[in-house]
């Protein structure tokens, strides 16, 4: 049943994904993306990772994604996308770029064993699965984020509050 | 106990696929008896009778309703994007019928081939799986808008989507409040520990229930919220190129949500499935048992569960969700329409300001608390209900100052303000001359 699911799942995420290249208007591309996200979820799901899954659709999908909408339909109707897809050098990076990704994706997949985990995994899958059942989900993600990574997780989130300030002073009329 | 053990997996697949199609009907023939409900109680509330005349007390209304929906001619407009026309409806009746799935909706039954928890699916993310799967009803919304290719639909559909993420953060933060509190998401839980609390979530929350209140009235484009679909301004807005059958989808989607926002707010703050006054329902886990509570000496004392107090909790919960679908009704055809810019004023300057220092607050309390070695139960939520219940108080007189909204006359106490700054500038000017 989980392997049905997972190949039904990749199979709509990879899908998506093809469809968010070749689609001819924005629209469409944003809604295979919705859908490419909404497929990475339930293979969170499968992994038995619920709270990414939840965190995965409700910010991405749900709120950054309509954000996106909001964009195109205010600002990119009517307008000419056509240029931006001729061939040229944009192109080409995107394919050195998509094939390198792809590459270090293949040489993970090869490197696994017959039971699909990476060489020396076998006892950090232990140790996960240990503290899942201790923590529970979120407090999986929680605690090293308000502990071990508290630092870089306040830096974050200054960034951020520096690029709504900056956001904010770009939107303003200028007087 | 053989009746409380887990079912196994072939009656686990039947049980569910029977709980599925079971809640799937009655939130379908709700909805449908909810929009009886908001004709009769508006009717009500004006003093007219309403429909009336199909069936005994008009009762077979929706039905009429229906059939006359599914046959009647359906437009296309002609310059609409047709697939996401069609796209529109669908995507916002999903989210609207699959979210009721993670509430409780009374105790575990106990049977002969195992205990049969009177809940759908009940997932470890609870509560945030119905936040996740409702931020995507706004699509349905902002689509069909888009894909009228009508500017008062268009309009409605961008009003829509900017309230709905602006109260989405309000909602998220509200819920915080409760997560804080029970320390855990999943609703099953959630009742339980307002039984273990031997006290309701609305008294030691009680500000983050007016804002759950709130901001779930504008997350469902309920009046004084319904800016997306303003008849007065925008036509009936983003449905407005839509009929028949496809129109009335928005509809049982938005009833949906009112029937699961209701149904939330009787779990999350009105203990659920629990009957107050009673401790003879409650039942929650202790040590992988199902205990009813402690006694004196701290040991726990078995849960009795039966068929009789499934069905009377089934009775509880149904009563509370039903006076908040009465509550949503009452709202609506009570209070006159917010502006455009007040709804955002209010969602981004009042609600999420306030909701964030109410978390501070009730995580500053409990942790005080918690180091003074209070146990969780009803002294610790009266400490709480204190201080929420003096934050409430403030919070209301300081909306009730009139300088969170103005009204069409402007904020009246910026004006006082400017007037009175007016008059003196004007007087030392008189005495300086």
């Amino acid at each position: 049943m989980t392997e049905i699911l997972f190949v039904l799942f990749a199979f709509v995420a990879v899908g998506g994904a093809i469809g968010v290249v070749i689609s001819r208007t924005p629209v469409a591309s944003l809604l295979f993306m919705v859908t490419t996200l909404a497929a990475v979820g339930g293979i969170y799901i499968l992994f038995e990772a619920h709270f990414l899954a939840a965190i995965q659709v409700l910010v991405y999908a749900g709120a950054i994604m309509v954000l996106f909408l909001f964009v195109i339909m205010l600002l990119n109707l009517g307008h000419d996308y056509r240029a931006d897809l001729k061939f040229g050098l944009w192109s080409l990076m995107a394919l050195v770029v998509s094939g390198l990704t792809a590459g270090i994706l293949a040489s993970g997949f090869v490197s696994l064993d017959d039971n699909g985990i990476r060489p020396g995994g076998a006892g950090v899958a232990a140790e996960l699965d240990a503290a899942l059942i201790e923590k529970g989900a979120a407090g999986m993600i929680a605690e090293p984020l308000f502990t071990d990574y508290v630092v870089a997780f306040e830096l974050v989130g200054l960034l951020l509050l520096v690029a709504i300030v900056a956001a904010v002073v770009l939107a303003k009329p200028r007087t | 106990m053989h009746e409380m053990d887990q079912l196994s997996t072939a009656w686990f697949w039947i049980v569910g696929a029977i709980k599925v199609l079971g809640v799937f009907t009655v939130v379908m023939l709700a909805v449908a008896y909810m929009t009886l409900a908001e004709r009769r109680v508006s009717a009500f509330i004006q003093d007219r009778l309403g429909p009336n005349r199909v069936g005994p007390f008009g009762l077979l209304q929706p039905i009429a309703d229906g059939i006359k929906n599914i046959i009647k001619e359906e437009t296309m407009p002609g310059t609409s994007a047709k697939l996401y026309f069609v796209l529109g409806p669908a995507l916002a009746i999903m989210p609207a019928v699959v979210t009721f799935a993670v509430i409780p909706f009374a105790a575990p039954l106990p049977t002969p081939i195992g205990r049969v928890d009177m809940i759908v699916a009940d997932v470890p993310i609870g509560i945030l799986y119905i936040l996740a799967l409702s931020s995507l009803a706004v699509y349905g919304i902002v689509l069909a808008g888009w894909a009228s290719n009508n500017k008062y639909a268009f309009l409605g559909g961008l009003r829509a989507s900017a309230q709905m993420i602006s109260y989405e953060v309000a909602l998220g933060l509200s819920v915080i409040a409760v997560l804080l509190l029970a320390g855990n998401v999943t609703l099953t839980e959630m009742v339980a520990q307002q039984q273990q609390m031997k006290l309701w979530f609305v008294l030691p929350l009680s500000l983050a229930f007016i804002f759950f209140v709130i901001s779930a009235l504008a997350e469902t484009n309920r009046l004084p919220f319904d800016m997306p679909e303003a008849e007065s301004e925008l036509v009936t807005g983003y449905h407005t190129e839509y009929s028949a059958m496809k129109f009335s989808m928005f509809f049982i989607a938005e009833y949906s949500h009112v029937l699961t926002a209701s149904a939330l707010m009787a779990t999350l703050f009105f203990g659920g499935w629990d009957i107050p006054f009673w401790t003879g329902d409650d039942m929650f886990w202790h040590e992988g048992r199902l205990v009813r509570g402690f006694d004196d000496a701290g040991a726990a004392i078995p849960a009795t569960p039966s068929l009789l107090i499934t069905l009377l909790t089934l009775v509880s919960f149904s009563a509370k969700t039903a006076f908040f679908v009465f509550l949503y009704i009452w709202i609506r055809w009570t209070l006159p329409r917010f502006r455009y810019d007040q709804v955002m004023h209010l969602g981004w300057k009042v609600l999420l300001p306030a909701a964030l220092g109410y978390i501070v607050l009730i995580a500053g309390a409990m942790l005080v608390l918690d180091q003074l070695g209070v146990p969780f139960g009803r002294l610790y939520g009266l400490v709480l209900t204190g201080i929420s219940g003096a934050t409430t108080i403030a919070f209301l007189f300081f909306v009730d100052r009139d300088r969170v909204i103005g009204g069409a006359h402007g904020n009246r106490a910026v004006a006082r303000r400017r007037a009175a700054s007016r008059v003196g500038g004007s007087e030392r000017r008189a005495v300086s001359g």
